[in-house]
C-alpha cells in the first residue's frame, strides 16, 4: 500500500476516504486477485484505474507506473472494464470466502 | 459436497437461489455454490425489488422476506445545479398484499433465498469459489472447477449465475462482444438515521418507504442518482456510465458527494451517518450486451447474462435475476429428464425467456438506454424541465406572464435544443416506452 497522505486533503462531504472505507468489512486474502503488468501501464497516457476505482486502489508512480493494492477491492471490475491496453490489468475473484463482505447495501 | 450432481448453480444471488429452488423442487440433485461467506455478501443494488416474480415460486412471500421497507412513494427528480423539478407518486395499495416494490439488504434477502433453495433440498456451499469450467473433448460443459481441494464438481448441467462479470460465460465463449460501453458502476453510500427523524422527514408512516430515482445530477457523466429509505438508513448514490467514468477524470465518490451537497438533497440527508459504502458494476447495454444464454451443459441467468433492465423510468434487476433463474432451471429439468442437455437440449431457456417478461422486456425497450444515457436526456433535458418551471413559477409583476408557449420556445433556444432532436427523441421515446 503506497502512502495516501496527499489523499487525506481530499475530503469529500466531511468524510475522509479512509473513513469511507473504514465502514466495508473485507477478510483479505494472502493471495492477489489482482495483477498489473506496470510495463504496459508505462506507456498509458489515461491511466483511468486510478481515478476510476471507486476504491482508489491504484496510484500512479513517478516513474509512470502504476502501483496497486487488492486488500480493500469491492470486486466490482470497473478497474479492467476502464482500462484499455489489452493484459495490463488481470483480475479473478479471490479465492472463495475471502474478500469484500457487504452487509447494509 | 459430493463430486456429481445433477445441477451445479454457480453463485446464491437471486438468480441462483431461484434457478437452485426450482431445480431441487423438481427432485434434482442441486449445488448452489456461492463464493462470499454468506449469500447477499458480495451484492450490492440500487434499491428496489419488485416481487411479483416471487408470487408463484413463493406464495405470501412477504409474510417472511426480510424486507426494510414497501416502497409507496416513487419519484423521478430532474436537476441542474440549483433546480430540481421532482415528479412523484404515492399509492397506498403499495403498502398492503401483495405490495409492489420493496428496499431490501442484500446480505439479508439473498441469504433468505437462498434458504429456501437450500430447505427445498439443493445443497448450498458457502465461501468456495468456482474457478473455471470442466469440459469434454467437444467443448461440452461438465461442471466446475472450485477452488476447494479437490474441488471439481461434475454436473448434467452447470447455471452460470456468478455475477457481472462472468468468468464462466466469458470462459465458454458467450460473450463475444464484451465492451465496457455496456456497463455502468454503481456507488452507494447507506447513511444510518434515527427511524423516528427519517420518517418524519420523508413523510412516511410504518413500513412504507420512498424511492426517488434522479436525472441530471452525476456531473455531467452520463448516469443517474438514487435515493431510497431502508428502515433506520437511507441509501444515497449514483450510477455512472464506464466509458463517461473513465473520459472524465473525475472520483465515484466524489460525484456522490456533489449530490449530497445539492440543495434538493442536502436536506434530506443531513446528519447520516455513513455505515457502509459500496460499489459494482451493472450491466446495461440491454439487448445489446446480452451474450448467448447456453450451451451444451451449461445456461447463464442474472446479471451473467446481462439481464438488468435499465431505461430510464423502469430501473428493474432483481426481479430479472428471480426471473431468468427459475426459467433457467426450468429448462434444465426438462432437459435432464430428456437425457439431453447439449445446446439443442437446453434450447428451452430462451423460448421461456422470449415468450416471458425478461426478453419481451429487453427487447420492447432496446433503445432504452441510448435514449436515458444521450446528451439531451442527460443534461438538456433536464435543464429545460427545471427551467421552464422555474418560468412558471416565477411572478414577474409588473411585467404581464408572457405564457407557456413563449416560456417554452425561449427555453428550448437558450439550451440550446433543436426541434428535430425535440421530435426525433420524442418519436424514440413513444416508440420505447408506448
Amino acid at each position: 500500500m503506497t502512502d495516501h497522505a496527499a489523499d487525506h486533503a481530499a475530503d469529500y462531504g466531511g468524510t475522509s476516504f479512509e473513513d469511507r472505507m473504514a465502514t466495508v468489512e473485507f477478510r483479505v486474502s494472502d493471495r492477489a486477485h489482482i495483477t498489473v503488468d506496470t510495463d504496459v501501464c508505462r506507456s498509458c497516457t489515461t491511466k483511468a484505474c486510478v481515478h476510476a476505482c471507486p476504491a482508489k486502489l491504484f496510484v500512479s508512480t513517478s516513474d509512470g507506473g502504476v502501483l496497486f493494492n487488492y486488500e480493500q477491492c469491492f470486486e466490482c471490475g470497473t478497474c479492467y472494464m476502464v482500462c484499455d491496453a489489452e493484459g495490463a490489468i488481470t483480475w479473478s475473484y479471490p479465492e472463495g470466502g475471502h474478500g469484500v463482505v457487504l452487509r447494509a447495501s | 459436497m459430493a463430486d456429481r450432481y445433477d445441477v451445479v448453480v454457480v453463485g446464491a444471488g437471486p438468480a441462483g437461489s431461484a434457478a437452485a429452488l426450482v431445480a431441487a423442487r423438481a427432485g434434482l440433485r442441486v449445488l448452489l455454490l456461492e463464493r462470499g461467506p454468506f449469500p447477499g455478501a458480495k451484492n450490492m443494488y440500487g434499491g428496489v425489488i419488485y416481487g411479483r416474480i416471487l408470487d408463484a415460486l413463493l406464495p405470501s412471500w412477504w409474510e417472511e422476506a426480510p424486507i426494510q421497507r414497501w416502497v409507496t412513494r416513487r419519484a423521478t427528480m430532474m436537476m441542474t445545479d440549483s433546480q430540481a423539478l421532482t415528479i412523484e407518486f404515492r399509492g397506498q395499495a403499495w403498502d398492503r398484499p401483495p405490495y409492489n416494490g420493496a428496499t431490501a439488504y442484500r446480505a439479508d434477502f439473498d441469504s433468505w433465498l437462498a434458504a429456501k433453495a437450500a430447505d427445498a433440498g439443493a445443497t448450498l456451499v458457502c465461501a468456495t469459489t468456482a474457478t473455471g469450467l470442466l469440459r469434454d473433448g467437444s467443448g461440452h460443459v461438465r461442471g466446475v472447477r472450485t477452488d476447494r481441494p479437490d474441488g471439481d464438481v461434475e454436473a448434467s448441467v452447470v447455471i452460470a449465475c456468478d455475477g457481472v462479470n462472468s468468468f464462466l460465460a466469458k470462459e465458454a465463449g458467450l460473450y463475444d462482444d464484451w465492451s465496457a460501453t455496456h456497463f455502468t458502476v454503481g456507488v452507494k453510500e447507506v447513511l444510518a438515521l434515527p427511524r423516528d427523524v427519517l420518517e418524519e422527514r420523508f413523510n412516511l408512516t410504518g413500513d412504507e418507504g420512498l424511492d426517488i430515482e434522479i436525472l441530471g445530477g452525476t456531473q455531467g457523466i452520463p448516469g443517474g442518482g438514487f435515493l431510497y429509505t431502508n428502515l433506520d438508513t437511507i441509501a444515497v448514490g449514483v450510477v455512472l456510465s464506464l466509458t463517461g467514468l473513465r473520459d472524465s477524470g473525475k472520483r465515484p465518490e466524489a460525484i456522490i458527494s456533489s449530490l449530497k451537497a445539492h440543495p434538493a438533497i442536502a436536506p434530506l440527508v443531513r446528519g447520516g451517518e455513513l455505515k457502509e459504502y459500496s460499489a459494482h458494476t451493472i450491466p446495461e447495454g440491454g439487448m445489446d450486451g446480452i451474450p448467448e444464454l447456453s450451451t451444451a451443459g451449461m445456461l447463464v441467468a442474472g446479471d451473467a447474462a446481462h439481464l438488468c433492465l435499465a431505461s430510464g423510468i423502469w430501473l428493474e434487476g432483481v426481479n430479472f435475476a428471480i426471473g431468468s433463474g427459475a426459467y433457467a432451471a426450468e429448462a434444465a429439468v426438462d432437459a435432464i429428464r430428456a437425457g439431453d442437455p447439449s445446446a439443442r437440449g437446453l434450447a428451452g431457456y430462451r423460448d421461456r425467456l422470449e415468450r416471458s417478461f425478461v426478453l419481451a422486456n429487453h427487447r420492447k425497450l432496446r433503445g432504452a438506454h441510448k435514449l436515458i444515457l444521450g446528451e439531451r436526456t442527460q443534461r438538456q433535458y433536464p435543464q429545460l424541465a427545471c427551467s421552464i418551471a422555474q418560468q412558471v413559477f416565477t411572478v414577474t409583476d409588473p411585467e404581464p406572464k408572457a405564457g407557456m408557449r413563449r416560456w417554452v420556445h425561449g427555453e428550448r433556444k437558450r439550451v440550446g435544443l433543436r426541434l428535430r432532436d425535440l421530435a426525433r427523441d420524442g418519436w424514440t421515446g413513444w416508440r420505447t416506452f408506448g
